[in-house]
C-alpha cells in the first residue's frame, strides 16, 4: 500500500468518528495555542526589556548619595546631600571612565501660551545625553557654553512637548518654568518606560548651573541628586568601580573602616538580572504551556489505545488480506500524527490571534517568531509520533488469528 | 498418507506433515493448563481440488483452516504451501502471501464496517500496491461480474447476508488467489442463499481452476465438494472422494450461473 492511499485510509478512519477526533484535536489545539501565547508573551518582555536596557546606554553605574542600605537604595533622601558636581567633574578625570554626568532634580510648572504642565526638572551637564543614550528628535542639547553661561535654554522630553505644544514646532520657542522664560534648543527622541516602570519621556532638562541658581536653589551649593558615570569599556567595570570608590572616600575624607557616604550602583549588572528575569519567566511560561501540550498528547494516546481496541476487528480483517505490519503501523501512526498536525495548525492560528487579542487588550508588547511557529509545529508532530507510536505499534504487532477472534 | 485424488500432480498445493496444535490456557488455580486441538494432522491438497472440511462444533476445524491460511501458526509439524515452508516466512511474506495467493471467506463475512462494497472488494489490491483509482476500477467489474453491480455503493450494514458473503467472496478472489479458504461460509445464510453461495464456488473450482478448501457441518453442503474431510477431536478420522458430488453438479447444470463472463 503506497503512502497516499494509507493517508487517505487514515483520514476516512478520522472522518468515521469525527466527534472523537474533534476531541481530541482540542487537546492539541489547547496546549499549542497556550504555547505560542505563552511564547510570544515572554518573548515580549524580554524584547522590551532589551529595548529599554539598549537605550540606557551602555557601562553605566549609578552614584547616589547616602550610604547602602539593605533593601537597596533610596534615591537621595532629600537630607543627604554627599555627593557634588565637583565629585562627578573628578571621576570623568580616571582612566577607567569615559564621562559623568551630574544630575539634580525638581518638580517644576511650565507653562506656554494657555497650556500648563507640571514635570520633573533635569538639571545636568552636556555629557548626559551621550552617557544617557538620548537621541535628538529635532535641534539640539545644550552646550558646554550654555553650561558655563549658566543660559536659560531647555530640552524637552517627548511627552512633555506633545503636552505643550501638540504639533506645533517647539523650537525656537519660549516656555516658562517656575515663571522664568527659557528658550526650546532640542526635543528628545522618545525611549518609554525605564526598568523600574517610570515614564522617562516626561521631563525637561536644563544645564545644571542653571538649574543650581535659578530654579531648584541652593540650600546646599554644588550637591547634586545623583551622577551617571561611564565606564570606558565592559570589562573593566570592576576596576572602575574600585577606582570610583576609592575617589570618593578620599575626596569625602572618609576613615578606613567608615561606611561610605554614598553608594555605587553597576546599572549594567542591573539589567543583566532584568535580562536573567525574564528569560526565566519565558522558559516558566513555556514549560507551563508544555504541559497542558503534553496532556494533550497523552489524550491523543489514550484515544488511539482506545480506537485500537474498538478496531482490533478490523485490524484482523486487514491481515487478512494482506495487510503487512508496517501497513497497519503506518495507518495508526498517521491517524494521530494527523490529529497532531491539524491540531497544532489550528491551535498555532488560535495562539497567534489570542497574542494578538492580549497585546490589543491588555497593551503589551507580543513578539511572534518563526522560530516558535516552527517549534509549536514541531512538538505538535513529535508528540504525535511520539503517542501514537505505541497504540499503532500494539495494533501492528497483533497476531491475525487473535485479531480476528477479538469480540 | 495416500492421496485419495485420481488426479495426482507432482507438486501439492498443501501439504502438512504432522501437524501438531495446542493451546495454553490459566487455569481457575492459577497452573497453566495445556490444551491440545489438533494432533498431528498429515494432509496434501493439490491444486484445482474442493474439498470440504466436517466435523463437530470444538473438533478444531477452524483452528486448521486459520493455519492454512497463514494467520496462526501451528505448534509442530510442517506446512509447506506451494513448495514453501511457511514457518520460514517473515511476517511481511506472511501478508504477502494472504494477499495474493489465499482467499479467506469467514462465516461471519468480516466487511470492513462503515465502507462501501466497492472499497471493500478494492482494499486487498490496496495492499499489493495499487492505487485507489485503479483498484475501484478492478473492484467494480468483479462486482459486476458476481452480479452485485448495483450494490457497489452500499455499505455492509446495507447489504442482505448472502450479497455480504458475495461482497465477501469477491474480496477473497480480487487478487486472483489460486486458493480460496472457506470457513462455515453459509453458516450464517438460508438454504436458498447457501445454494446460490455454493454454486459460485463451485462455478470457481470448475471454470478457473481455483482450490477451495471449505469448513461446514452440513451435509449438503459438503456434497458439492468432491472431496470430503471428517475431524473429529482433533484428528482426522475420514479422507475420502465424494460420492455425493456427482448428484450435486448434475442440479448445478439446471441452476442458473452465476459468474457471467
Ligand atoms: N485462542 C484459543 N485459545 C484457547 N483455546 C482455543 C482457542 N481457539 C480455539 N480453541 C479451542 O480449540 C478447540 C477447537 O476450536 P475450533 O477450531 O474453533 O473448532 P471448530 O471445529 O468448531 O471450528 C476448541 O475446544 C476451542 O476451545
Ligand atoms: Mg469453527
Amino acid at each position: 500500500m503506497n503512502l497516499f492511499t494509507i493517508i487517505g485510509e487514515a483520514l476516512r478512519a478520522l472522518r468515521q468518528n469525527r466527534l472523537r477526533t474533534g476531541l481530541t484535536m482540542l487537546g492539541m489545539i489547547i496546549g499549542v495555542a497556550a504555547v505560542v501565547l505563552m511564547l510570544s508573551i515572554g518573548q515580549g518582555a524580554r524584547t522590551k526589556i532589551n529595548e529599554t536596557i539598549a537605550a540606557m546606554g551602555s557601562n553605566l553605574f549609578l552614584v547616589v548619595p547616602g550610604a547602602t542600605s539593605s533593601g537597596g537604595f533610596s534615591f537621595g533622601s532629600g537630607s543627604v546631600r554627599t555627593l557634588t558636581i565637583n565629585d562627578a567633574y573628578a571621576i570623568a578625570e580616571l582612566s577607567s571612565v569615559s564621562a559623568t554626568a551630574p544630575v539634580t532634580t525638581g518638580t517644576v510648572q511650565l507653562n506656554y501660551a494657555a497650556k500648563n504642565w507640571s514635570t520633573i526638572i533635569t538639571g545636568t551637564t552636556p555629557n548626559y545625553f551621550t552617557v544617557g543614550n538620548w537621541k535628538m528628535d529635532s535641534g539640539a542639547a545644550f552646550t558646554e557654553s550654555d553650561l558655563r553661561s549658566a543660559a536659560r535654554v531647555v530640552v524637552l522630553g517627548s511627552v512633555t512637548a506633545k503636552n505643550l505644544f501638540g504639533d506645533e514646532e517647539p523650537i525656537g520657542k519660549t516656555i516658562r518654568i517656575t515663571n522664568r522664560p527659557f528658550v526650546v534648543v532640542g526635543v528628545l527622541m522618545a525611549k518609554g518606560q525605564s526598568l523600574t516602570g517610570r515614564d522617562q519621556d516626561d521631563t525637561v532638562l536644563i544645564p545644571i548651573t542653571t538649574s543650581e541658581r535659578q530654579i531648584t536653589g541652593n540650600q546646599f551649593p554644588g550637591s547634586i541628586r545623583y551622577m551617571l558615570v561611564q565606564g570606558t569599556s565592559a570589562s573593566d567595570m570592576d576596576i572602575a568601580e574600585i577606582e570610583i570608590t576609592q575617589l570618593l572616600r578620599q575626596r569625602h575624607r572618609i576613615a578606613k573602616g567608615k561606611e561610605n557616604d554614598f553608594t555605587v550602583r553597576n546599572l549594567t549588572a542591573i539589567a543583566d538580572v532584568a535580562t536573567d528575569t525574564a528569560k526565566v519567566m519565558s522558559i516558566v511560561l513555556g514549560a507551563i504551556a508544555s504541559v497542558s501540550l503534553l496532556v494533550g498528547g497523552i489524550g491523543i494516546m489514550n484515544i488511539m489505545l482506545v480506537s485500537v481496541t474498538e478496531r482490533t476487528r478490523e485490524i484482523g480483517i486487514r491481515m487478512a488480506i494482506g495487510a503487512n505490519q508496517r501497513a497497519i503501523l503506518t495507518q495508526f501512526l498517521l491517524e494521530a500524527m494527523m490529529i497532531c498536525i491539524m491540531g497544532g495548525v489550528i491551535g498555532l492560528i488560535v495562539g497567534i490571534g489570542s497574542a494578538w487579542v492580549v497585546s490589543r487588550v491588555a497593551d503589551m508588547l507580543i513578539v511572534i517568531t518563526i522560530g516558535m511557529v516552527g517549534l509549536a509545529s514541531l512538538f505538535s508532530s513529535a508528540v504525535g509520533i511520539f503517542f501514537g507510536f505505541y497504540p499503532a505499534k500494539k495494533a501492528a504487532s497483533l497476531k491475525p488469528v487473535d485479531a480476528l477472534r477479538y469480540e | 498418507m495416500a492421496s485419495m485424488q485420481a488426479a495426482h500432480t507432482a507438486n501439492p498445493l498443501i501439504q502438512i506433515e504432522n501437524l501438531c496444535k495446542s493451546y495454553n490456557l490459566q487455569g481457575a488455580d492459577g497452573k497453566t493448563i495445556t490444551n491440545q486441538v489438533l494432533f498431528s494432522i498429515n494432509l496434501t491438497i493439490n491444486p484445482g481440488e474442493f474439498v470440504a472440511i466436517m466435523g463437530h462444533s470444538g473438533s478444531g476445524k477452524s483452528t486448521l483452516m486459520n493455519i492454512l491460511g497463514c494467520l496462526d501458526t501451528p505448534t509442530s509439524g510442517s506446512y509447506w504451501l506451494a513448495g514453501k515452508n511457511v514457518a520460514a516466512l517473515s511476517g511481511d511474506e506472511l501478508a504477502h502471501i494472504r494477499n495474493q495467493s489465499i482467499g479467506f471467506v469467514f462465516q461471519g463475512f468480516n466487511l470492513l464496517k462503515r465502507m462501501t462494497a466497492l472499497d471493500n472488494v478494492a482494499t486487498p489490491l490496496l495492499y499489493a500496491g495499487i492505487g485507489r483509482a485503479q483498484s475501484r476500477k478492478r473492484a467494480l467489474e468483479l462486482l459486476r461480474r458476481t452480479g452485485l453491480e448495483s450494490f457497489a455503493m452500499h455499505q455492509p450494514n446495507q447489504l442482505s447476508g448472502g450479497q455480504q458473503q458475495r461482497v465477501a467472496i469477491s474480496r477473497a478472489l480480487i487478487n486472483e488467489p489460486p486458493l480460496i479458504l472457506a470457513d462455515e461460509p453459509t453458516g450464517n445464510l438460508d438454504t436458498q442463499t447457501s445454494r446460490e453461495i455454493m454454486l459460485l464456488f463451485e462455478q470457481l473450482n470448475r471454470d478457473q481452476g481455483i482450490t477451495i478448501v471449505l469448513v461446514t457441518h452440513e451435509d449438503d453442503i459438503a456434497a458439492y465438494a468432491k472431496r470430503l474431510i471428517r475431524l473429529k477431536d482433533g484428528h482426522i478420522i475420514v479422507d475420502k472422494c465424494n460420492e455425493a458430488s456427482e448428484t450435486v453438479l448434475n442440479q448445478a447444470a439446471d441452476g442458473n450461473s452465476l459468474i457471467t463472463q
